[in-house]
């Protein structure tokens, strides 16, 4: 990786955007790196958008929060239209197109339209749209691997969710083909 | 001890217990609420007291009564639940008492906002309360540090019998990162010598913080400014980043000191030799490296979340041997690293400018 990747994950509540975050976070962590993961908890999520922002870097981590992340995943419109514009020069813009018809017009990101919802929809479950776009996101932007993500999601899973862990491997699995067709078309 | 990755109100709640908390009061408030939260549930299955009083002014009021008792015991607000308490902070100051306050600074005055702060650097650094005295004051800029502040709170409350505040702000009580936690302190058994623990057996001990003759109020006076003299000589913390060859020294605590610390990255690889004095004790403020970095360096910078506050602080100690420029967000704004870098900018312009 390079020295410093700075992720945002945006949507709805309860689209999983706190939670997937996380995850990265804590595979960061089991991983060795320093990490740092900060929620939106201001008037900003009154507004039914919840975002949250993950650094990981070889070196310690001084701001948490950064202007012009490297990666954005943005799970709705409004998601879409708040980080578009602010992706560094050479970033990652993973957009869950099942929500979102608008393209980007800039020419020096990546973007991957990910129909995250309706790919969820078709394993059997919405709530694991949140795996299927860091699965993408990580496919086209290799900081950490899957397979790092399973072990970690493993370790820190809660009891009470275990019986939910093949459908999340799945959801990711989902992720990382439907980003590897669109990569290889472009 | 392997590493966990936690909420810095988890994180302080936590390490609270396991350096021995026995007793907890306090009222919710954002952002500080999960630490009340996590205590909540904790306390109880450690068999030990938290209460969630009725308004902080009772919350503070129930830590000082337990103070009196010689147990390890906190509370923990945000800006104005701090301002409720401040009667009962000055009272356990007044009584030389030992106790811990946490406070996850908000935007203000007033109501304000949720959103992260420095705002109230003169409220806790001044004497949080009333009365010629001033509480020592502890400003965590990680998780981790966080948590070895709260264990040292502890022990520095109960060595000096002296009132420490714990202060960040909701950018460091809601993030998380990998830390690792103390191991377990067992709960004290014994209690201090001077602690109302019900005397039957020995010659009665009076708290108090009423002295009605001026000759033994200020005996009272004259003791605390003794103890807060070995204080400011023994106890000033700081961390340094880059000062050896700085021509232009950033000072900076809590959330602002360690996003400098991206912004000054940034300006050296454009060749601005910057360096940061971090301070981790904002009472006693690190007075003496200040003092002599600037004797080293050409210009100083202080970063704040406030229109200047600690700025007073660096002036005192720099005493005019060179000029301090400020730059500051308020009302829970946070700095990002490219506007210190902006001001790191200004500071060598000015440098640049004959005088």
């Amino acid at each position: 990786m390079t020295q410093q990747e700075a992720f945002i994950f945006s949507g709805f509540g309860g689209q999983g955007v706190m939670f997937v975050g996380q995850l990265l976070a804590y595979t960061a962590m089991d991983c060795g790196l320093n990490v740092t993961w900060i929620p939106s908890y201001g008037p900003e999520m009154r507004g039914g958008t919840a975002n949250c922002t993950v650094v990981i870097s070889e070196k310690p981590i001084g701001s948490p929060i950064v202007r012009f992340p490297s990666v954005a995943v943005v799970f709705n419109l409004p998601s879409f239209d708040k980080y578009e514009p602010v992706i560094a020069s050479g970033g990652l813009l993973v957009s869950n197109s099942s929500l979102v018809d608008q393209t980007s017009e800039r020419d020096d990101i990546t973007l991957l339209q990910i129909p995250g919802t309706d790919s969820a929809d078709d394993l059997g479950n919405v709530r694991v749209t949140n795996l299927i776009m860091l699965g993408a996101a990580l496919t086209a932007r290799p900081v950490l691997t899957v397979d790092d993500v399973r072990a970690s999601l493993a370790d820190h899973i809660p009891a009470h969710r275990r019986n939910l862990l093949d459908l999340n491997y799945a959801a990711l699995d989902r992720g990382v083909e439907l980003a590897s067709d669109l990569l290889v078309t472009a | 001890m392997s590493k966990e990755l936690l909420k810095g109100n988890v994180a302080i709640a936590e390490a609270a217990l396991r350096a021995g908390l026995q007793a907890y009061f306090g009222y919710p408030i954002t952002p500080q609420t999960e630490l009340l939260e996590h205590l909540s549930k904790r306390m109880i299955e450690l068999d030990r007291v938290f209460l969630q009083a009725e308004s902080e002014v009772a919350a503070i009021n129930m830590v000082y009564g337990a103070a009196c008792t010689g147990v390890r015991v906190m509370s923990s607000s945000s800006s104005p639940g701090v301002s409720l308490m401040q009667e009962g902070l000055s009272y356990i100051a007044g009584s030389e008492l030992p106790c811990v306050i946490v406070d996850i600074m908000r935007g203000g005055p007033g109501l304000g906002n949720i959103l992260p702060s420095q705002g109230d650097y003169f409220q806790v650094t001044r004497s949080a309360g009333h009365g010629d005295y001033r509480p020592i004051v502890l400003a965590p800029a990680s998780v981790q540090e966080a948590i070895d502040f709260t264990v040292l709170a502890f022990d520095l409350a109960d060595k000096y019998r002296h009132l420490v505040l714990v202060v960040a702000d909701g950018l460091i009580g809601l993030m998380m990162e990998p830390c690792e936690l103390p191991p377990f302190q067992p709960v004290r058994t014994t209690r201090p010598d001077w602690a109302l623990t019900g005397a039957d057996e020995r010659e009665r001990n009076v708290i108090t913080s009423i002295y009605l003759k001026g000759e033994e109020m200020e005996g009272y006076n004259i003791k605390t400014q003794e103890r807060l003299a070995t204080i400011r000589a023994t106890e000033q913390r700081w961390v340094e980043h880059l000062t050896d060859d700085c021509d232009l020294l950033i000072v900076g605590y809590g959330t602002a000191g360690r996003i400098a610390y991206t912004a000054i990255d940034e300006a050296r690889s454009k060749g601005l030799r910057v360096g940061l004095l971090r301070p981790q004790t904002l009472y006693p403020f690190p007075e003496q490296r200040v003092a002599e970095l600037a004797e080293q360096v050409e210009r100083l910078l202080v970063v704040e979340m406030n229109a200047g506050q600690m700025l007073e602080d660096v002036k005192l100690a720099v005493a005019g041997r060179a000029p301090v420029d400020f730059f500051g967000r308020m009302g829970g704004m946070v700095p990002m690293p490219d506007e210190i870098v902006s001001a790191i900018d200004e500071s060598f312009a000015k440098m640049a400018q004959p005088a």
